[in-house]
């Protein structure tokens, strides 16, 4: 399974164990009826208990963006505010760095709020009559934070996220996406480990929201935050989430990386889900490529080339140093010449290959694969991993439209 | 077989005699705080001669209602046309009284409007009070006041201070219920303390109705203060009810105008401290 190359440190930042939220009196009732094997509605037409979330279980790492994604009402914000307790579970854990958040009690829980949390809401939610430098510091404002401190630390957060000049403003006076930058701004401020985002982008149009992805992205790329990221929008999960948790109904349908779950849907919700996304955009180069083999090596001849060729039935093959490392390509006909006049491999080879990278997304070599097949697939330092060949690539997109 | 008359009136009776016996003591304090207050006030503002009282109104008025020349003129031409009307004493003691009550049913109605958006329990009980409350006539409320501290000023001050609670008590409640749930998730998120929250988030939030509540309270302090002339509170409801019982028109006209005239100035006055 491929698991990206994501810089981050597996390190478990925060823990969910059997999260279960029913909203409602009878919790108790709602809860033996599920384990008896009864659906949400089911449960709600005979208890009108609503089961937000049952039993869910799953890791959050360090620096990581992971994005929860999934139909209205799967239960995606009633756990975001399980996390730092918005919503009161009704049973389960929330461990973070080791600290039980659902168990904490109203001072510890404060204090967690304060420090080790911020929260970026969808409609912004900023206090109407305080100015932006004055919503940028409101966390810092109720843990006691001296004035001046306070202003210092707001203002460099907004100029994190570009609104310097603006902090006296009134908020009602910046536009959405310029809203949206101080909720950012006032999450920033008293700088958590841990950003919560409901939505955050969701009621922006859609070229700003693209642009304050983009700059979510350049932020997390400085500040390695580790930031759980509500969406209902696949594209912008695909694009943001080094993970994705796609909810069904209270529960856990799948949890992977956007390859993993394009690739590989766990079940038929997911695969609808999935379906109609844009997959040259997602998909990558190491994704399609398939092993290069075989290879044939520098000191080898042109004869054991066109053996090899002749073998797996193929026109053209890769030729690589004791390092694996690429050094160019014999075709069959070069091959042919080349072994009748008794050339060496150096001789007949050329060093005119097409190479790529792991993590080209598809679409950028879907025009060249026309003309260049095979592609090389390489790391940085010439490496050979793979080949794309042009079936390779149809094969892909057409898993798309089964 | 006729019905025994049911002793309604002898059970009321028992029980304001219980009241004037073991808390009468109270009712005299509070009376003569109250009374204590309310001349105090008036003495300060009899203090002003009535052109410079006119005129600070007035440029107050320009101030507060972000230089609006017509409000300040309006209130400088309105308060010396009272004066030239010989009605100076009369309205300042009218104010005197509007204000002191109004004041004292905001510092009991905020609390409980408050009080009532946060639980509950409270609201229950609260709402069908003020329910009851805004279907009585308002002479209704002079009653017990007589009863408990008979006539003058601070019957009349207590009968408006109940009379005119239930809109601040409502618009407060309002005002906390409708701050939006994101708002008070932020104060929540960010780890505020339930203090904080209503200080910091929800009461600022609340203000435009709160204000919308402060602004009916004085209104209505304003024409219970009149009413209550009825059960002797000085001021120029007295006027009017003498003007009345004297029918004489020109009189009672005056005063009225007089009323009117303060009621045009505090209600643009709260209205205009009250934010957008
Ligand atoms: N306060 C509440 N009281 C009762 N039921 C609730 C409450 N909040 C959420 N629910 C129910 O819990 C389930 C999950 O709701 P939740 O808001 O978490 O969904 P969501 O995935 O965030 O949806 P959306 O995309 O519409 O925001 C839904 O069935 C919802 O009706
Ligand atoms: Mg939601």
């Amino acid at each position: 399974m491929l698991t990206g190359d994501f810089n981050i440190k597996q390190e478990k930042k925060i823990e969910v164990r059997n999260l279960t939220k029913i909203f409602g009196k009878k919790p108790k009732k709602a809860l033996s009826l599920i384990e008896s094997g009864s659906s949400k509605s089911e449960i709600f037409e005979k208890t009108g208990q609503n089961v937000g979330l049952y039993n869910v279980n799953f890791d959050i790492y360090e620096g990581e963006i992971f994005v929860i994604m999934g139909l209205s009402g799967s239960g995606k914000s009633t756990l975001l505010r399980c996390i730092n307790r918005l919503i009161e579970p009704t049973a389960g854990h929330i461990i973070l760095d080791g600290e039980d958040v659902a168990t904490a009690n109203s001072e510890e829980l404060r204090e967690i709020r304060r420090k080790k949390m911020g929260m970026v809401f969808q409609n912004f939610a900023l206090i109407p009559h305080r100015t932006v430098l004055d919503n940028v510091a409101y966390g810092l404002e109720i843990q006691g934070i001296s004035k001046e401190e306070r202003d210092v630390k707001a203002k460099e957060a907004i100029e994190t996220v570009g609104l310097k000049g603006y902090e006296d403003s009134k908020t009602s006076q910046l536009s959405g996406g310029m809203q949206q930058r101080v909720g950012l701004a006032r999450a920033l401020a008293t700088d958590p480990d841990v950003l919560l985002m409901d939505e955050a982008f969701s009621a922006l149009d859609p070229l700003i929201r693209s642009e304050m992805q983009d700059e979510l992205l350049a932020l997390e790329d400085k500040m390695q935050k580790t930031i759980v990221f509500v969406s209902h929008d696949l594209d912008e999960a695909l694009k943001l989430g080094d993970r994705i948790m796609i909810m069904h109904d209270g529960q856990i349908a799948q949890i992977g990386t956007a390859e993993n779950i394009l690739t590989e849907p766990a079940d038929d919700y997911v695969s609808k889900f999935v379906a109609g996304v844009d997959r040259t955009k997602i998909l990558t180069a190491e994704t399609v490529m398939k092993r290069a083999d075989p290879v044939v090596s520098m000191n080898s001849s042109p004869k054991v080339a066109l053996q090899l060729m002749r073998e797996h039935g193929i026109s053209s093959i890769f030729v690589v140093n004791r390092e694996k490392h690429l050094k160019g390509i014999i075709s069959v006909d070069d091959a042919v010449s080349g072994s009748k006049a008794g050339k060496t491999i150096k001789d007949v080879m050329t060093s005119d290959v097409t190479v790529t990278y792991p993590d080209t997304p598809l679409n950028e070599l879907i025009p060249i694969i026309e003309n260049s097949s095979p592609i090389a697939v390489t790391k940085d330092d010439r490496k050979l991993l793979g080949v794309i060949v042009r079936g390779s690539v149809l094969g892909a997109l057409a898993i798309e439209e089964a | 077989m006729a019905i025994p008359k049911i002793p309604i009136g002898d059970g009321v009776e028992y029980v304001v005699n219980w009241i004037e016996d073991d808390f009468g003591i109270l009712l005299d304090i509070f009376s003569d705080v109250t009374d204590y207050i309310i001349s105090g006030l008036n003495d300060t503002l009899l203090l002003f001669p009535p052109i410079v009282f006119a005129l600070i109104i007035g440029i107050a008025a320009y101030f507060i209602g972000k230089k609006d020349l017509k409000l300040a003129i309006g209130s400088t031409v309105g308060l010396l046309l009272i004066e030239n009307m010989g009605l100076w004493v009369l309205s300042m003691e009218t104010i005197s009284l509007v204000i002191t009550s109004a004041f004292l049913a905001l510092i009991i109605a905020i609390p409980l409007g408050i009080v009532s958006a946060k639980n509950e329990f409270a609201y229950h009980v609260i709402k069908p009070l003020l329910d009851l409350m805004q279907t009585m006539p308002s002479f209704v409320y002079l009653i017990p006041a007589v009863i408990f501290f008979g006539l003058g000023n601070v019957p009349g001050l207590v009968a408006t201070i109940v009379f005119a609670m239930p809109p601040a008590i409502r618009l407060t409640t309002l005002g906390i219920q409708q701050v939006p749930k994101e708002l008070t998730e932020v104060a929540d998120a960010f780890g505020s303390t339930p203090w904080q929250k209503l200080t910091k988030v929800e009461l600022p939030t609340a203000l435009p109705s709160i204000m919308a509540g402060v602004n009916q309270c004085i209104m209505l302090s304003l024409s219970m203060v009149v009413i209550a002339a009825m059960i002797g509170a000085r001021g120029l409801g007295y006027q009017v009810l003498i003007g009345i019982q004297r029918v004489d028109i020109g009189q009672g006209f005056e005063a009225g105008l007089g009323i009117v005239i303060i009621a045009i100035i505090l209600d643009r006055f709260t209205q205009h401290l009250t934010p957008k």
